[in-house]
């Protein structure tokens, strides 16, 4: 079986510093990645590098064994990151969002459906701006049941949120991995996911 | 709204400063009208992708499986639509407050549609590069203000030679070529400084 998402020897930095040298990992399907590490010890770095938002200082992401900077595009339509702020437009209702989502992503499920699985349909049609940061972080949740994507990157996702949607989205992470998708998670929290396999990546130690 | 606002009070504010003569208005009335479009779009350019940046909605652009220029066009349509479009509706009102002919009116509208698309889309690369930073409306003017000089003196000197009864196909000509010329490449350069400003 080949690996879902292959680094070698990555070496990240912020700025000036350099974060993190030498990483190398693999992620495969049915696999959770977490990585955990103290404040500013490159967490959402690595999270944004391999997002494709910020370039690696050196070394190699391979995507199904091909490197990701020759098949970008590919890589993108298969990878969804969810960052730290919620990307939920306060000027639009929780319908619209995932309406714009849905179109710039490519979606597989209605995004009212979306909403009702994450439990927010009730708010739908309220503008973005009136709901609580809990509540925009379903928003923003959502799209991991709007679209296909095997591979899951999010940098703290359960940040926010209730008892009940940490549950909920323990469930979705679960399902996601039993289908053979894998995802990629820095948490602070303790993260049981069933049966799936959770490596964990340490940073910042060395 | 307030690119239009801004754009008739800059112009009722100069007869008041300079002179009220007709003859006056007239000699200065071209200028007055481009430069203060310019100001008002430089006005309205910051929120182009402001809110976009804070949000976090132009990381998710920037990650789609879109081209991001393709995203950045859109957007810059939408802009021109809702700041510079108003601007040519209004625009007649200046023509004759300015008292030039009649005839000009036309003309003046002309020069905004075929110079604004350049203006929103050579600022839009301003922003896209001071986006990241607090307050970078002066850095912005700074950088853009300076590039809009072709734009400026093409778009006033055709107006200025409607008045006179001269050919305007050559200026109009070149509003064109310039509005062209920034719609087809500043897309992929506003792209890239977008993804420089979020790494």
């Amino acid at each position: 079986m080949t690996s879902m998402l292959r680094i070698e020897k990555l070496t990240i930095s912020r700025g000036e510093r350099t974060l993190a040298t030498d990483l190398n990992f693999q992620v495969n399907p049915g696999d959770a990645l977490v990585t955990e590490g103290p404040n500013g010890s490159g967490k959402t770095t690595l999270l944004r590098t391999l997002a494709t938002l910020s370039p690696p200082l050196s070394g190699t992401i391979y995507w199904q064994d091909h490197e990701i900077s020759d098949i970008t595009e590919v890589y993108r339509s298969k990878m969804l990151f969810l960052g730290h702020i919620p990307a939920v437009k306060l000027d639009l209702t929780p319908l619209e969002n995932l309406k714009v989502y849905a179109r710039l992503a490519g979606a597989v499920t209605e995004p009212s459906a979306a909403l009702e699985r994450m439990g927010i349909q009730r708010y739908a049609a309220i503008l973005c701006r009136h709901l609580s940061a809990g509540q925009l972080r379903r928003v923003a949740l959502a799209r991991l049941v709007l679209t296909a994507a095997p591979l899951w990157i999010l940098d703290e996702p359960f940040t926010a949120l209730d008892r009940q949607t940490i549950d909920g989205l323990s469930t979705l992470l679960e399902e996601h991995l039993a289908e053979g998708g894998s995802a990629i998670i820095t948490t602070h929290q303790r993260l049981s996911l069933g049966q799936a396999s959770v490596s964990r990546l340490s940073l910042g130690t060395g | 709204m307030n690119p239009v606002v801004f754009f008739l009070l800059i112009a009722a504010l100069f007869p008041l400063a300079v002179s009220i003569a007709p003859e006056n208005l007239r000699a200065i009335g071209p200028g007055v009208f481009w430069v203060a479009a310019v100001l008002a779009s430089v006005l309205s350019m910051e929120q182009l992708f402001r809110s976009d940046f804070d949000d976090g909605t132009l990381e998710q652009f920037a990650i789609a499986p879109q081209a991001l220029s393709v995203v950045v066009l859109a957007k810059l349509f939408a802009h021109w639509l809702v700041t510079a479009l108003p601007l040519i509706f209004v625009s007649p009102l200046l023509v004759l407050l300015y008292q030039l002919p009649v005839s000009s009116v036309a003309v003046a509208l002309l020069t905004l549609a075929a110079g604004t698309p350049a203006i929103t889309a050579t600022g839009a690369l301003g922003v896209a590069l001071t986006v990241s930073v607090r307050r970078g409306g002066v850095l912005l003017s700074l950088l853009v203000l300076p590039l809009y000089v072709p734009v400026l003196i093409f778009g006033a000197s055709a107006i200025d030679q409607a008045a006179h009864n001269l050919p305007v196909q050559g200026p109009l000509l070149f509003l064109m070529a310039l509005s062209v010329l920034s719609i087809s490449l500043m897309p992929w350069a506003i792209a890239a400084a977008l993804r420089i400003t979020l790494e």
